[in-house]
């Protein structure tokens, strides 16, 4: 019988084929490792009774993570609602648009996701250190799961990250590096370190591992739909990789035969002040030119995107786009999707918001088309964002003053 | 001039084992030439039709020479250049 499960990290450029430890990148190329599966054995209905019969998070899709068994995880990640927003898709004229709210993670955003699943191959390869080069998601997620399993924990940031993202990791009692620079910068010095010292590093070394867990939103997605695929997808783009491995999950799926159809059309969101990939995407390019972010969308500012050339591939062959939205569509954004679905999401959420709004306003989506748009973040860690344009009635405890000042519509600055 | 050129460890085993080598070069594609030179197998895993493959990144004093002017752009006397793989991320 063939042994299902991870076989090897295979190199996306070349094919070269690796044990599977912390390792990231082709000795040969220097291109960026995958793991490989085998699913030959696994079949579609027993699968499918089997998922439905999991855990109430990620782990219920064990049979396609890196893992030969199914990893102890105390913060369960995952399994968040995929909301059907009639009043959002009625508004832009669309015919049917699911929200997926993935701020309804453990630490409030995706990247509950990948940390999971790297802490747990960290611990499976024997490190007692986890480390990472965050813009604030991923540092609250690896702080917070580092706690639970008790692993010692370093945190790289920006040092201008919101003040939200900042205590919000601090908070798990790790040992928090704010970095003068860029989050290229961050990345570029954490990049090094893995060398230096012996610690996983979610997003460097561990990187083939981490980014399986984005996987689990396409998993998701298929199983709340009804076991069917969405006709279109909108989903924010930094490096690109949780992106291209949502397209990963819905293929594989498709390859064993556990939902049919075409791939979705891809359409990734990304911030004018950061946008490279959007912009090799308009100038018909196959890779990015990095450039130096200046967006109000920080958990989006990347400027290098690692994974640029394979989300302009996965755009490009579904029929799909990449676009940019400036710094005011993406407040309008998250007011937009606060102000129809009760969703309060951060920026990246707002650009996501916003390029759909641009789409269905382009005639690109619409009437016809069942879109799922995800959200991947928690309004609260960019208050800032929406500080300015609100306003409160501000009155004395008496019916004569609210009378006065909310009746007569005398609104004032909060 | 005379610069450092910093070896990742994945591509070690095609320096014998070096992670910094000292090159003569004016600017990063001479640097990188004279390392080709000193390590034969070095050129052909991290360069295509004479370019860089597309997951190779370069750095002169921590920039990245794509900000500047990429294999062209000078190097100063004693500069560090670094040789590191475009594979960490976020979203």
């Amino acid at each position: 019988m063939a042994r299902n499960g991870p076989v090897a990290l295979r190199c996306k450029e070349c094919g070269s084929t690796y044990d599977l430890d912390a390792r990231y990148v082709c000795e040969q190329c220097f291109g960026p490792l995958e793991v490989q599966y085998d699913f030959s054995g696994l079949k579609p209905g027993e699968l499918r009774r089997k998922i439905q019969a999991g855990p109430n998070g990620l782990w219920r899709y064990s049979d396609f993570l890196p893992f030969a068994g199914r990893p102890s995880d105390s913060l369960q990640p995952g399994l968040t609602p995929l909301i059907k927003a009639d009043r959002l898709a009625a508004q832009l004229g669309i015919g049917e648009v699911w929200v997926k709210n993935d701020a309804a993670n453990p630490t409030h955003s995706f990247k509950d996701r990948v940390v999971a699943v790297a802490l747990a191959k960290a611990v499976e390869l024997g490190f007692d250190t986890i480390a990472c080069a965050s813009t604030g998601n991923l540092a609250n997620a690896v702080a917070a799961h580092a706690a639970a399993a008790g692993l010692d924990s370093y945190v790289f940031v920006p040092s201008d990250l919101e003040e939200q993202k900042l205590l919000a990791t601090a908070v798990y009692g790790t040992n928090l590096v704010g970095v003068e620079g860029n989050y290229d910068d961050v990345n570029r010095l954490c990049t090094e370190l893995a060398e230096e010292r012996g610690w996983a590093f979610v997003n460097v070394n561990l990187r083939p591992y981490y980014a399986e867990g984005s996987k689990t939103l396409a998993y998701e997605t298929v199983e709340q739909l009804g076991w069917r695929l969405p006709d279109r997808i909108v989903c924010p783009i930094a490096s690109g990789s949780l992106f291209t491995k949502i397209g990963r999950g819905f293929n594989e799926w498709r390859e064993i035969g556990l939902v049919e159809g075409e791939l979705p059309a891809f359409h990734g969101a990304q911030a004018e002040g950061c946008g490279p990939v959007a912009t090799a995407f308009a100038d018909g390019h196959d890779v990015c030119r990095p450039v130096k972010p200046d967006t109000i969308a920080k958990s989006l500012a990347i400027g290098n995107p690692a994974d640029g050339p394979y989300a302009l591939d996965l755009a490009r062959e579904t029929g799909g786009s990449i676009e940019s939205v400036t710094d005011d569509e993406i407040r309008g954004g998250i007011r937009l999707l606060a102000e129809t679905t009760g969703i309060f999401t951060e920026t990246a959420g707002g650009v996501t918001t916003a390029v759909l709004a641009k789409l269905a306003a382009d005639g690109e989506i619409g009437e016809d088309d069942r879109v799922v748009v995800y959200i991947t973040g928690e309004g609260l860690k960019t208050l800032d964002a929406v500080r300015e344009g609100f306003h409160m009635h501000r009155i004395d405890p008496t019916l004569a003053s609210f009378n006065e000042t909310v009746e007569a519509g005398k609104a004032v600055p909060a | 001039m005379t610069v450092t050129v910093k070896i990742p460890a994945q591509l070690r085993l095609a320096t014998e084992g070096e992670g910094e080598i000292e090159v003569e070069g004016e600017t990063v594609g001479e640097a990188l030439d004279a390392v080709f030179a000193k390590h034969e197998g070095l050129k052909e895993r991290i360069t295509e039709d004479g370019t860089l493959r597309r997951f190779v990144n370069v750095y002169v004093a921590g920039e990245d020479i794509r900000f500047s002017e990429g294999l062209e752009t000078a190097l100063a006397d004693g500069v560090e250049v670094t040789i590191l793989p475009a594979v960490a991320g976020g979203h």
